[in-house]
C-alpha cells in the first residue's frame, strides 16, 4: 500500500479542526476511548456540540486557548492509501510550525469560509506552499451550508482564488466545495450540490498521483555514515550508509564524488546482508565502490556526467522563523543535507509582501514569518541543486550560533 | 519504470535515515530500550542501520523492577543476539539513594519516577541524544512530537516552543548538559509496528500472544497477577486468556482479552479494535494532560 503526507491549513475558524475530525470519524479512525475522553471534556465545558478539535489539540495550552499552536499529526487508513496528516496552525504567529509540518507533504489542503472568501491567511498559506514546492493543492470551500450551497458563491470564491494563485506556480490546484460539519462532499458525495462535477475530497486523497513528484534523474547521494565493522571477518569492508536524494544508483554505475572529484564504480548496494539491484529515492541504502577513495559525511557521491553544484555563494529564499531578526552580515550555522558550514549573510535582496506577492525592496530587515531572498556565502562549498528540481539537495536550515535554535528555511534558487 | 516504495519501505527508510543522523550527530547517544514492541522495532532497525558493524551505540533499560520476568529475560537474550552493550538503570536503585520516592496507596506506579533514573543516567554516562520507540500516534501530546526532540538541562520538554524541523534536516545543535531525544518510528502506528514485525520475522516476549494469567479488574483495567500489585477489598484474581498490548510497568499495563496467538491474528486483532493501546494503561488514565505533564518532566 502506498502513503501520502498532506497538510491542512486554514485561517483560525475556517472549519479546520471540523474537517479533520470528519475525515477521521468517517474512516473510523477515531478510537472509543478518544471520543470517551472528548466527550468528557466538551461536556465539562458545557459545549453544546462535540468539539472534534479536543482530538487534535494535544497540548494542554492549545486546549485552554482553544487554538493550535504547534503541528500534531495524525495518521488513517482507507483500502487504498494510508495517510500522514500534519494538522498545522492557522495562527500567523505560529506560522513557522504551519511551515515545519508542511515541508515533507505531497500535497496540502486549503480551507476557506465560502462566506469569507480569501483572506489574507488563505494567501500566506497558499505562497508558502508554493514557495516549498508542494506540487498538488485542494482548496476546501467549506461552510457551504452557510451559503445554501450555492454555487454562484462557489464559483465567486474560486474566481478570487484563481486570480490570487494564478501568480504562484502550483502545478496541480483542485477545488472542491465542502460542508465539514454536514459532511457534504467529504467522504460522501453531497446530495445538496447536484452541480458539483468533482470527486469528494477523501476520494480526490485517494487516487491523486503523486509518484513522478520525487526526482529520479538526477542521481544523488550524500554520504551520512560510513560503516566500517570492527570484527575480524569484515575488517575490509567499507560502505557508505545514506539515502538516496535523487536519481537511481545500480551496481557497475561510474560515480564521482564531490568534492573531491574521485572517481569509482559502484562494487554494491547493500542492505542488511542483502545486494540490491537499484536504489532509488528515498530508499536508505549502504554504497560499497571499487576503489577505496577518501569520503567522509557530508560528501556527494554523483553521476560524472550529472554533477550537482557546487559553490559558496547561494542565493536563497527563506522563510524567518525566529523572534530574533535577521542581522544583516550575521554568521550562522547552516546545514544542507549531510553536510554542516557556517555562512554569511552577505545581502538581503527583497521582502515578499503575501498578500500582494510584491517585491518589498525598501524594508529590508527580516522578522518572524518574514519571507524574503537573501544571499549568503559558505565557509565550505555546498554541493547542492536548485530547490524547484531537488528538495532534498536544494533545502537547507541555518541555525543561530548562541541559541542553537532553528531559524530559517532556505530554499535554494 | 516504477520506483514505488510501499508505506512499509518509506517508513523503514526514513527511521534508518533518523537512526544513522543520531549516529552522526551526537558524541554519546544511546537506544532506549524497554523489551516492547517499539523498542524492538528500533533495536532491530538500528541493526539494519549500521549493518554488518555492531550498533554503534549501547542500549540502556530504564527498569522499574516491576517488570515482568519474561520481559527481562527476553530482554537479556535479545541483546546478547544483537551484540549489542546493554546498561541497566534501576528505579530501585534510584530509590534506595533516596533520589526518587515510591508513590503511596494501593496501585504505587513507577512510571513517573522513571524520569528520575532515567535523567540520573543520561547525567552520569553524559548521554546527549537518546533514541526512543514512541510514536505520534500513541497519544496526543505525542502527536506534537518532533523527530529530534530538544530537551534542556533539566530533561524538559518545552512543547510551546519547539524548534522547528524542516524537510528531514535535523537541528541537533546543543549546549552542554542539555540532551535530544530522537524517535525515528514517529510516523509508524500501532498497525504499522506488527505489520513490520510480521514481515521481518522478529521475534516478541511471548506477553503479545494470548494465553492464560491471572487478572484483576480495576476502574476497567485488567492488572495481571503480581507482587507489586495488593489487592483492594472486593476485588479477586480471576483466570482469563490475555494479551498485553504494550509491556510496561506490571502495575499499570493493562492486559486485553484475547485469543490472538501469533501475529497475523493479532494485526486483525488491532484492525478491528476501537481502542488505543494506551487505553488499557492506568497512567494515561490519571489526568488528560498526564502524558504531556510526565513528559515535561522529562519522561520518555
Ligand atoms: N455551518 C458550518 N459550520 C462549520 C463548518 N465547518 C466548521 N464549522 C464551524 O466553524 C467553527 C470553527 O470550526 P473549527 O473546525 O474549530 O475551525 P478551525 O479553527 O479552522 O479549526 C465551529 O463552530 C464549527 O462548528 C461547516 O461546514 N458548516
Amino acid at each position: 500500500m502506498d502513503l501520502l503526507r498532506f497538510s491542512t491549513a486554514g485561517s483560525v475558524d475556517d472549519g479546520k479542526s471540523t474537517l479533520i475530525g470528519r475525515l477521521l470519524y468517517d474512516t473510523k479512525s477515531i478510537f472509543e476511548d478518544q471520543l470517551e475522553s472528548i466527550e468528557q471534556t466538551s461536556e465539562r465545558r458545557g459545549d453544546d456540540y462535540l468539539d472534534l478539535a479536543l482530538l487534535t489539540d494535544g497540548l494542554k495550552a492549545e486546549r485552554e486557548q482553544g487554538i493550535t499552536i504547534d503541528v500534531a499529526y495524525r495518521y488513517f487508513a482507507t483500502p487504498r492509501r494510508k495517510f500522514i496528516l500534519a494538522d498545522t496552525p492557522g495562527h500567523i504567529q505560529y506560522t513557522r510550525n504551519m511551515v515545519t509540518g508542511a515541508s515533507t507533504v505531497n500535497l496540502a489542503i486549503i480551507l476557506i469560509d465560502a462566506r469569507n472568501g480569501v483572506v489574507e491567511q488563505t494567501r500566506r498559506h497558499s505562497f508558502i506552499s508554493s514557495l516549498l514546492q508542494i506540487k498538488h493543492l485542494i482548496v476546501c470551500v467549506n461552510k457551504m451550508d452557510l451559503v445554501d450551497y450555492s454555487e454562484e458563491q462557489y464559483n465567486k470564491v474560486v474566481e478570487e482564488y484563481e486570480q490570487f494563485s494564478s501568480k504562484l506556480k502550483i502545478p496541480d490546484i483542485r477545488y472542491i466545495p465542502i460542508s465539514a460539519l454536514k459532511g457534504d462532499n467529504v467522504v460522501n458525495e453531497s446530495e445538496h450540490m447536484p452541480w458539483f462535477q468533482g470527486s469528494p475530497l477523501l476520494y480526490t486523497l485517494e487516487t491523486v498521483h503523486v509518484d513522478n513528484d520525487y526526482n529520479h534523474v538526477d542521481s544523488r547521494f550524500p554520504v551520512q555514515y560510513v560503516i566500517r565493522p570492527q570484527s575480524d571477518s569484515k575488517t575490509d569492508y567499507r560502505g557508505y550508509a545514506g539515502r538516496v536524494s535523487g536519481g537511481v544508483f545500480k551496481p557497475g554505475d561510474d560515480i564521482m564524488v564531490l568534492p573531491s572529484g574521485f572517481t569509482s564504480k559502484i562494487k554494491s548496494l547493500d542492505f542488511f546482508g542483502e545486494e540490491l539491484e537499484e536504489a532509488y529515492t528515498p530508499m536508505s541504502v549502504t554504497m560499497t565502490l571499487e576503489d577505496e577513495i577518501d569520503i567522509s559525511r557530508g560528501d556527494m557521491i554523483v553521476k560524472p556526467e550529472n554533477q550537482s553544484t557546487m559553490g559558496q555563494d547561494i542565493e536563497l529564499m527563506i522563510c524567518w522563523m525566529n523572534e530574533k531578526k535577521l542581522v544583516p552580515r550575521g554568521k550562522y550555522r547552516l546545514r544542507h543535507t549531510t553536510r554542516d558550514a557556517r555562512c554569511i549573510v552577505k545581502d538581503v535582496r527583497y521582502k515578499v509582501d503575501v498578500n500582494t506577492l510584491h517585491r518589498v525592496e525598501d524594508d529590508k530587515s527580516m522578522g518572524l514569518n518574514d519571507i524574503g531572498r537573501i544571499l549568503i556565502r559558505t565557509t565550505v562549498p555546498l554541493l547542492h541543486d536548485s530547490y524547484a528540481r531537488n528538495r532534498a539537495t536544494g533545502s537547507v536550515i541555518l541555525v543561530d550560533e548562541f541559541t542553537n535554535e532553528t531559524v530559517a528555511a532556505g530554499m535554494i534558487i | 519504470m516504477d520506483y514505488r516504495l510501499s508505506h512499509l519501505q518509506q517508513l523503514e527508510a526514513e527511521a534508518i535515515y533518523v537512526i544513522r543522523e543520531t549516529a552522526a550527530q551526537f558524541e554519546r547517544p544511546v537506544l532506549l530500550f524497554s523489551g516492547g514492541k517499539d523498542s524492538i522495532t528500533m533495536a532491530h532497525l538500528a541493526r539494519k542501520a549500521f549493518y554488518p558493524a555492531k550498533l554503534p551505540f549501547p542500549m540502556m533499560h530504564v527498569d522499574t523492577g516491576h517488570n515482568f520476568p519474561e520481559t527481562i529475560e527476553f530482554r537479556d537474550k535479545f541483546v546478547a543476539d544483537m551484540g549489542a552493550r546493554l546498561i541497566v538503570a534501576s528505579v530501585q536503585e534510584s530509590i534506595d539513594k533516596g533520589r526518587a520516592m515510591e508513590e503511596k496507596g494501593p496501585n504505587p506506579s513507577r512510571n513517573g519516577l522513571q524520569s528520575i533514573t532515567l535523567l540520573d543516567a543520561i547525567e552520569e554516562y553524559k548521554f546527549d541524544g537518546c533514541l526512543g520507540g514512541a510514536r505520534r500516534d500513541e497519544e496526543k501530546a505525542r502527536a506534537k512530537e518532533r523527530f529530534f526532540s530538544h530537551r534542556d538541562e533539566f530533561g524538559q520538554w518545552e512543547p510551546k516552543n519547539q524548534r522547528p524541523e524542516l524537510w528531514d534536516i535535523y537541528n541537533g545543535f546543543l549546549h552542554k548538559g542539555e540532551n535530544f531525544r530522537i524517535f525515528p518510528i514517529s510516523n509508524w502506528t500501532e498497525l504499522d509496528v506488527w505489520m513490520y514485525l510480521e514481515q521481518e520475522k522478529v521475534p516478541l516476549p511471548n506477553l503479545y500472544f494470548a494465553h492464560k494469567r491471572k487478572v484483576v479488574n480495576r476502574d476497567g483495567v485488567l492488572l495481571a497477577e503480581s507482587p507489586f500489585i495488593t489487592l483492594m477489598n472486593g476485588e479477586e484474581y480471576e483466570e482469563k486468556t490475555v494479551r498485553f498490548r504494550t509491556i510496561g510497568d506490571a502495575t499499570c499495563t493493562g492486559a486485553v482479552l484475547s485469543e490472538a496467538g501469533d501475529i497475523p491474528t493479532i494485526i486483525e486483532e488491532v484492525a478491528a479494535t476501537r481502542q488505543t493501546e494506551r487505553g488499557a494503561r492506568a497512567d494515561d488514565k490519571r489526568s488528560e494532560s498526564a502524558m504531556e505533564d510526565r513528559k515535561k518532566a522529562g519522561y520518555f
